[in-house]
């Protein structure tokens, strides 16, 4: 049996944003910025793209703007707020310890240029509350930046609570919604959201593309400097294909949002009720608010890359959190945020579903995971000196 | 078909013992051990979170011989065995050999534990040494390219380790396993042999320890055997038995470090002749060539990676205890350094200078 059981990492791109992208290889390839037919084409396609996405989003097109992705929209948007916060003296920046590293990477290098970053505490759910960020905004206060969803632990933040406060406060609001957009129904206006980042390649569309949304009125810095695409604010040449396969999945993905979610629950419930009855393990993460595909689950007494290298023998592609690019495994900053201890924090398992997932695969999987971490825990000399009390247990 | 897990560093010894493992009857799976953050060390942060360009080396090779590879993090198991006893050595005066623990407790504990899970009947590694099955017992010998062996460093590997441990680069002169690089095509083949401590890549250990450690070590004293003040020191971990470079003192005939006194914070100096002993006590004692060894006999002993082992008196005093008297006088005998016995080519056993 093979699974794939990773969709927090990457999704499998579906048929329907596959074939939207093909006549844009070689039928429609002009490019969007010149004059004759062709590329009058290619910028009608770019248009109905941009406004079929600002449409889920309920903005304007001219707020979309297209970038290689998650990570670069957030670098663009905390970016764009610091440099408006920086002209009228404000510079300080709230976000949470647990943020993806696109943005606490970029909040480290602002720290280092002067300004002020303030990480709120997601305590042992993995939640941040609108009060928190009402009681940390200051005078001087530029940005509030907080994921939507988050990546390891799948826990779901309050945005338009969160969104609410800002405005009232009149500081800028953005959140990373890459694990959300496609997955949980979005509304800017509603929802109050001044910026928001999301990835195609995280709800079935393509790798490369994703899209950074700035309400209008809000001055974008450049990162990318050259030609006058998307209004200036992000040179070089439309990635038409991969735009109009995200347009494509975002749609499809929307559509049917209600009945993915509802199926996924489901799935997704009887997983975590599956490794519950394992002993001395821990769901991480809130269990009502947390994102319909992700099972998060700490092991003691057994070290995640074992049990990764295992149930891949078994056919399960899964995850102990975010891999880095070596594919060797820290213990994730969001499990120590959370207040895990680094024992623990080894011997995490993520399982993100999608919606072909089945019910035979989810009992495969709880299988799996049983036999292998009864091995692992069988050959660890670590868990021996636990049964036998020599050390005790962390988890019950 | 038998498994096999390869550890791969990214350099061209581990990387032909690759090859070659894949070549003999064995599905080989390659595995590069992440041991320390770039960042630890001092070397510059880098935007990845791996910057280490030896894991994308290994796994070039590994996927140019359709070997699987994968990266384990054992970044806490290395600061806990090596760096830290490393750090303790030389603030108690003594001068560790870290290669010896990260053999013992990262290559042939962590990793060989990993291949078990794996169930890998073998462990394979670019070390330059030779494992033979003599007689119920498997015997560590001396690499065939004598300037390349490494049985030094290898010392402490039991019975069960040998028995599922290959050796492939033992067999053979490092001027073939570059023939076989370049060969292959393993853009590897002349990079250059890894000299200093892989964790204190510049060679300023105690630089390294004091950056680590977050802790600055006291100025004290330089004197001789009789007491008498030389001068001021840097602090005791900046220095060795045996050194000479970086003293500051001008004396009628070189002096050197003779002994590390941590009690009053002092180093002791003397002339060269001082450095001189005969008589060793090593601690920890493993034994390969014997279950149970002789009380007394006679073998060549090596008390350092680069000394030519020199005849002596062997007594063995407890389970793990072991006195050593050589025949001629050793300059610099180092406390916290291995000693290791030799019959010939095998390895008899060693231990750690006490």
């Amino acid at each position: 049996m093979k699974i794939y059981a990773d969709n927090a990492a990457t999704t499998k791109m579906s048929k329907t944003a596959v074939n939207a992208m093909i006549p844009y290889f070689d039928e429609v390839y002009g490019n969007p910025s010149s004059l004759h037919t062709s590329g009058q084409k290619a910028a009608e396609a770019l248009y109905n793209a941009r406004e079929s996405i600002s449409i889920i989003l309920n903005c304007h097109p001219r707020e979309i703007t297209f970038t290689s992705g998650g990570s670069e929209a957030d670098n663009q948007a905390i970016v764009s707020a610091a440099k408006i916060g920086e002209r009228k003296g404000k510079k300080h920046i709230i976000s949470t310890a647990f943020e993806h590293h696109a943005v606490l990477h970029t909040l480290q290098k602002l720290e280092n240029q002067g300004f002020e970053v303030e990480l709120l505490d997601v305590g042992e759910f993995g939640l941040v509350t609108a009060e928190q960020i009402k009681n940390a905004i200051r005078e001087d206060t530029c940005l509030v930046t907080v994921m939507y969803a988050n990546n390891e632990i799948g826990s779901v933040q309050p945005i338009a609570e969160i969104g609410a406060v800002c405005h009232e406060k009149g500081v800028l609001f953005h959140t990373d919604a890459v694990q959300a957009a496609g997955h949980l129904a979005i509304d800017v206006q509603a929802q109050n959201i001044d910026m928001l980042s999301l990835s195609a390649h995280k709800f079935h569309g393509p790798k490369g593309i994703g899209v950074l949304y700035a309400r209008k009125g809000i001055v974008l810095s450049n990162i990318i400097e050259g030609g006058a695409q998307e209004r200036g604010k992000r040179a070089g040449t439309e990635n038409i294909p991969a735009i109009m396969g995200m347009a494509a999945a975002l749609e499809e993905a929307n559509e049917h949002i209600n009945e993915n979610t509802a199926k996924l629950i489901k799935l997704r419930d009887r997983l975590i009720e599956g490794f519950s009855e394992i002993s001395h393990s821990i769901l991480n993460g809130d269990r009502e608010k947390r994102l319909p595909s992700n099972v998060h689950f700490c092991f003691e007494g057994i070290e995640g890359e074992s049990l990764l290298l295992l149930l891949d023998a078994k056919g399960i592609c899964a995850s102990s959190g975010s891999a880095c690019t070596s594919g060797s495994l820290d213990p994730s900053h969001v499990l120590l945020s959370i207040g895990r201890v680094h024992e623990i924090a080894h011997g995490s398992l993520r399982l993100s579903l999608d919606e072909n997932t089945t019910e035979n695969e989810v009992e495969y999987i709880i299988q799996s995971v049983r036999e292998v971490v009864e091995y692992l825990r069988k050959m660890s000399p670590l868990w021996h000196d636990k049964i036998s009390g020599r050390k005790n247990f962390i988890l019950k | 078909m038998k498994k096999a897990l390869i550890a791969m560093s990214g350099g061209v010894d581990s990387s032909v013992a690759a090859y070659l493992m894949k070549q003999s009857e064995y599905d080989c799976i390659g595995v590069t051990m992440k041991l320390f953050h770039n960042e630890d060390i001092g070397i510059e942060y880098k935007k990845t979170c791996c910057s280490l360009n030896d894991v994308e080396d290994a796994k070039s090779v590994a996927f140019r011989l359709g070997m699987s590879h994968y990266t384990f993090n054992f970044t806490n198991h290395f600061a806990e065995k090596v760096i830290q006893p490393f750090i303790s050595a030389y603030e108690s005066g003594r001068t560790p050999n870290p290669c010896i623990d990260c053999n013992r407790y990262l290559k042939f504990d962590a990793l060989y534990h990993r291949a078990e899970i794996l169930e890998c009947e073998k462990i394979a590694t670019g070390h330059y040494a030779r494992i033979v099955n003599g007689n119920g017992r498997f015997i560590l010998k001396k690499a065939v390219d004598l300037s390349k062996d490494q049985s030094y460093v290898l010392y402490a590997m039991t019975q069960e380790q040998l028995a599922h441990t290959v050796f492939p680069c033992g067999e053979l002169e490092k001027s073939e396993i570059r023939k076989i690089a370049e060969k292959q095509g393993f853009f590897n083949a002349d990079k250059p042999d890894s000299q200093d401590i892989c964790f204190v890549p510049d060679g300023n250990y105690s630089a390294f320890i004091e950056q680590y450690s977050g802790k600055k070590y006291p100025v004290g004293n330089f004197i001789d055997r009789n007491g008498t003040v030389l001068g001021q020191h840097k602090g005791i971990i900046h220095y060795t038995i045996g050194q000479r470079k970086g003293l500051g003192i001008s004396a009628r005939n070189p002096l050197y470090v003779c002994g590390i006194d941590i009690l009053d914070n002092a180093v002791i100096l003397g002339e060269s002749r001082e450095l001189l002993s005969c008589d060793l006590n090593a601690v920890d004692f493993n034994w390969i060539a014997f279950d149970t060894p002789p009380e007394k006999f006679r073998a060549k002993a090596k008390i350092r990676y680069h000394h030519e082992e020199q005849w002596a008196e062997i007594n063995v005093i407890g389970e793990k205890n072991v006195h050593i008297r050589f025949d001629e006088p050793q300059r610099a005998i180092t406390k916290g350094q291995a000693v290791v016995l030799y019959d010939g080519e095998i390895v008899l056993g060693g231990g750690i200078i006490n």
